[in-house]
């Protein structure tokens, strides 16, 4: 302590000095960390995939490229891998249009402003296992709610109805509404997030543009389209990175609706993965499976780095 | 003329946010009617299901509580969440201190660096980790939960304290440096007290992310007395009696607190998301 008023040339220099050893000093344990338990377990997936690694079985030895040989050619992983793409490209599209109208509801002053936030931001606030429960008994096969709901409309349930004469959908039980279902459960679970994303994004829109601009005579719709949506494209890119990142790489939604099911018509990478590698045992092929998340995550990755530089530039 | 437009427009707006708030909150909605609901009421099809056609209960709420292990799940999901908290402040508030100070390229490489791992997902990691779980001899204990939830907190909390300490001058730092604090002792005295909002954000943050992790709670513990809620409610509570009513209302009682917490601190939140894209 008693150095700190300065024998090197003045207090400033010295911290300077200090900052040296002390700087590295404090990040060290969060790296270690995370280098330790997210980067070694990365190599160990990549080991894993090359191995014939089981849960039951501590030896293993080194196998090429069998695995991917054996995944490739599985029917359940190509349909999960075209599931995943699916699931993750619909329901973004779907989000991306909806949180748009959405934030800018929000956007207006309104009585009960806070309420509704509260009960939009739900699906997202609320933990998401949690959350699915409801919706398995909403499209329960013979309780379901909506299903009750079309009955009533007459839409379904009678002779002659739009829906057909069966008194229920099956919602879970039949392949389309079984991926209609997992893309609705994904697309209300991340339209909270990508709203209020995009809400910050426009509130950040300076008044004044928008202002000078209908002093210019430009309409709503072209304030919107040529003003609001290319100044928002930096912030609903980093909407849909995050979007995109939190429906490929999930398994909650499909695990608690369909567990991949009906015959395998839900699966997606990241289920697939886990009953391959955990419940069924073999490390080796899930850790294959789950390998194949990593380019699309990577690009991702990319794209946000471009995006973090671009922003500090300016 | 205009009048009626702006009626038109308000009518829409109110239109719009109904539509939204009743879409979003449905489930949920829907877990506060099945919780009250009579057995009877639940399973007459011919019964409007969002209404009650007999008189409310607390029955589900009573077996939820008595019956089964709910308030079991509920303690394990605070311990883990506390100690991930804990682990979360102690790793990442130094971190995010020196890449906060740690002027140079380099310093801001490692903090995009470390916020991207945060993209790293637990799909990818659950089945070498799951191994690694095992040969630590932590397989069915939380200690496996409170172990691994840290890679997931620190990255997001280093990258949202930096921004923190970031706005805090460094005067006021150089002044306490001037008047005979340490640097270390700089922090922790001048830094920490005027970033409370962030620190606070931080514990919410990590509190809520391990109450809503999943794949590795399920990929870890299996022995049912060891479950989080995120994970015992799905599985115990179906497996256990397959009872709507009480599993709405477990489904339905942590989201509430969870939800609140979460919604306060949102906006926070969505600064770290968006990387300081908005000023």
């Amino acid at each position: 302590m008693s150095v700190i008023n300065g024998e090197f040339g003045g207090p400033l220099s010295h911290i300077w000095d200090r900052e040296r050893v002390l700087a590295p000093l404090l990040i060290a344990p969060a790296i270690l960390y995370i280098v330790v338990l997210v980067g070694a377990p990365f190599f160990l997936a990549i080991y894993y995939s090359l191995s014939d690694a089981t849960t039951g079985s501590p030896s293993l030895h080194f196998v090429g490229l069998r695995n991917f040989r054996a995944v490739l050619q599985d029917p359940v992983f190509r349909l999960s891998l075209k599931n995943t793409f699916i699931f993750t490209l619909v329901s973004q599209v779907l989000v991306l249009v909806l949180a748009k109208i959405l934030a800018l509801a929000l956007l207006q002053d309104f009585r009960g402003k806070w309420l509704v936030r509260f009960l939009i931001l739900l699906p997202w606030t609320a933990p998401i296992a949690l959350g699915t429960i409801g919706w398995m008994w909403l499209l329960d096969s013979i309780f379901s709610p909506i299903d009750w709901m079309l009955r009533y409309m007459g839409l379904l349930g009678v002779p002659d109805a739009i829906l057909g004469a069966n008194s229920n959908l099956y919602w879970l039980g039949v392949p389309s509404l079984a991926m209609l279902s997992v893309i609705l459960v994904h697309t209300w679970r991340l339209l909270p997030l990508a709203t209020v994303i995009l809400l910050a994004g426009l509130t950040a829109i300076p008044q004044e543009i928008l202002d000078a601009a209908e002093v210019d005579g430009a309409g709503s719709w072209r304030r919107l389209f040529q003003i609001m949506i290319p100044m928002l494209l930096p912030i609903m890119t980093v909407a849909v990175l995050f979007g995109i990142v939190f429906t490929f790489t999930d398994i909650t939604v499909v695990y608690l609706l369909t567990q991949g099911g009906p015959v395998h018509s839900t699966q997606v990478l990241a289920s697939w993965a886990f009953f391959k590698g955990i419940e069924a045992g073999d490390l080796a092929q899930g850790a294959a499976v789950a390998l194949f998340l990593f380019p699309a995550m990577a690009g991702v990755a990319a794209l946000m780095l471009r995006f973090a530089r671009r922003t500090e530039v300016t | 003329m205009a009048r009626l437009k702006q009626i038109g427009k308000r009518s829409a707006l109110y239109g719009v946010v109904t539509f939204f708030a009743l879409f979003s909150a449905f489930p949920f909605f829907w877990m506060v009617i099945a919780s009250f609901k009579r057995d009877h009421d639940l399973y007459t099809l011919k019964n409007n299901p969002f209404f009650f056609s007999e008189p409310p209960t607390l029955e589900h709420l009573h077996h939820l509580f008595f019956d089964t292990l709910f308030v079991k799940y509920l303690i394990n999901t605070v311990v883990v969440g506390i100690a991930v908290v804990a682990i979360t402040l102690l790793l990442a508030v130094p971190a995010a201190y020196s890449l906060a100070r740690w002027a140079g390229r380099w310093g801001e490489n490692l903090g995009i660096g470390i916020f991207l791992t945060y993209l790293v997902p637990p799909t990818l990691l659950f089945i070498p980790l799951s191994r690694v779980i095992g040969v630590l001899g932590l397989q069915e204990s939380l200690w496996s939960l409170i172990l691994i939830y840290p890679t997931f907190t620190i990255p997001f909390c280093t990258w949202l304290l930096m921004g923190f300490f970031k706005s805090i001058p460094l005067d006021i730092e150089e002044q306490a440096l001037v008047d005979g604090y340490s640097r270390v002792g700089a922090m922790v005295r001048i830094v920490l007290p005027l970033s409370i909002s962030g620190l606070l954000t931080v514990v919410v943050f990590s509190f809520t992310l391990s109450m809503h992790e999943f794949i590795y709670a399920l990929a870890f513990v299996s022995s049912s007395a060891l479950k989080t809620v995120s994970i015992g409610v799905p599985t115990e509570l179906i497996g256990e009696f397959f009872e709507w009513g009480p599993l709405m209302a477990g489904a339905l009682i942590p989201s509430i607190p969870a939800a609140i917490l979460y919604t306060l601190f949102l906006d926070r939140f969505i600064a770290g998301f968006t990387m300081g894209a908005i000023k």
